[in-house]
């Protein structure tokens, strides 16, 4: 024992305990059961390890411990790579895919998380070593706050207005309002659309929502969320069954339709509010004239 | 080889107006057609796309 080693226990806990606050199970189901739980647990652990000796290190003026945390970096990289390559192998067996944006984005935010842990052990000790255990656990709270914020991205529900409307044929075509999706061409498979579909349309509140939404994975990501939320009518080769969104050219709006085993309109609507604007989706053509004008000036 | 995008058989009444180079199920009125172009789709994994009253084909997506 010597004058660290509280400070540093205090730190890991501090650092295991926000990375398993932030390891919920939500309705997208991943991590699901405990052993996706035990891997994230185990590394967030060790991501605390290394947040909480840094302080301590640097007050030794033992400098070249800090370059432990480039280890970090390319430890947690590798925790990118490893749920990139999971949940693409697990993806071609999904119903409706998650597609790869959305594989991306959930990769990109196991890595970070491990980076918030990292930032609130190396916070909490330093709060502790400068004045007491009181202000390291108040600094936590602090450091849990911000990192609640930079993890949660923004939602669908923000950049686009949703409205539901019923899916009808034009001869073989089916249309939602009036963005044509597909040629179905069987009477009873069309039967089966009219009764199951459900057409939703979302219209794009500005030009860059518009740019967002056209992403073949951000749609393709609404697809799958409204699909594990409400069900899904379908089974493996059934292709005529598939969730589609097609957009209008002229003005960006994307009509999607699904097939949900629960046809509720309210709950479909509140979803496909609630999903995530995937980071690598995200598109802002009117912050290029504005940067073009100020280095103009 | 995995096929995109390919017309894997034709299902039609008018068998004139079908180009060579598919496979044609020729029938003799639009129920026939209906079944075998059903039946084909759970068969061929593929979608029943209507071109036309007469006219069916069935297309790997």
């Amino acid at each position: 024992m010597n004058e660290y080693t509280l400070p540093i226990i205090f730190g890991i806990t501090i650092g295991t305990l926000t990375r398993i606050y932030m390891l919920r199970t939500d309705y997208r189901q991943y991590p699901t059961y405990l052993h996706g739980k035990i891997i994230h647990t185990a590394l967030g652990f060790i991501a605390a390890g290394l947040g909480s000796v840094a302080i301590p290190s640097i007050l030794n003026e033992e400098f070249t411990a800090i370059t432990f945390l480039t280890l970090a970096a390319s430890q947690f990289r590798e925790v990118r790579n490893m749920e990139r390559n999971t949940l693409t192998e697990l993806d071609s067996y999904e119903m409706v895919p998650r597609g790869k944006t959305y594989i991306e984005g959930i990769a990109i935010a196991f890595e970070s998380r491990n980076y918030l842990v990292i930032f609130t052990s190396l916070v909490s000790v330093l709060g502790y070593l400068l004045f007491n255990i009181w202000v390291g656990l108040i600094f936590a709270v602090i450091a849990l706050i911000i990192s609640r914020v930079l993890m949660s991205g923004g939602k669908i529900g923000d950049i686009v207005d949703v409205e539901y409307v019923k899916p009808r044929f034009d001869g073989a075509g089916l249309y939602v309002d009036n963005i044509y999706i597909m040629n179905i061409g069987l009477p009873q498979r069309q039967e089966e659309v009219l009764r199951y579909g459900m057409g939703f349309i979302l219209r794009p509140k500005n030009f860059n929502a518009r740019s967002t939404i056209a992403n073949l994975g951000q749609r393709q990501a609404i697809l799958h969320d409204v699909s594990t939320a409400l069900g899904v009518y379908r089974d493996s080769g059934t292709p005529a069954l598939v969730p589609l969104a097609k957009r209008d050219l002229n003005d960006g709006r994307v009509g999607v339709f699904v097939l949900p085993q629960e046809k509720n309109i309210d709950k479909a609507l509140k979803i496909i509010g609630a999903v995530p604007t995937l980071e690598n989706a995200i598109r802002m053509p009117t912050e290029r004239n504005t940067s073009e004008e100020r280095s103009q000036s | 080889m995995v096929l995109e995008k390919y017309i894997l058989a034709v299902i039609t009444t008018n068998p004139s107006k079908v180009p060579s180079g598919a496979t044609v199920f020729s029938c003799e009125n639009k129920e026939e057609m209906e079944s075998i172009a059903a039946n084909l789709e759970a068969i061929l994994d593929g979608i029943a796309h209507a071109l036309n009253e007469e006219l069916y084909v069935i297309v790997k997506h």
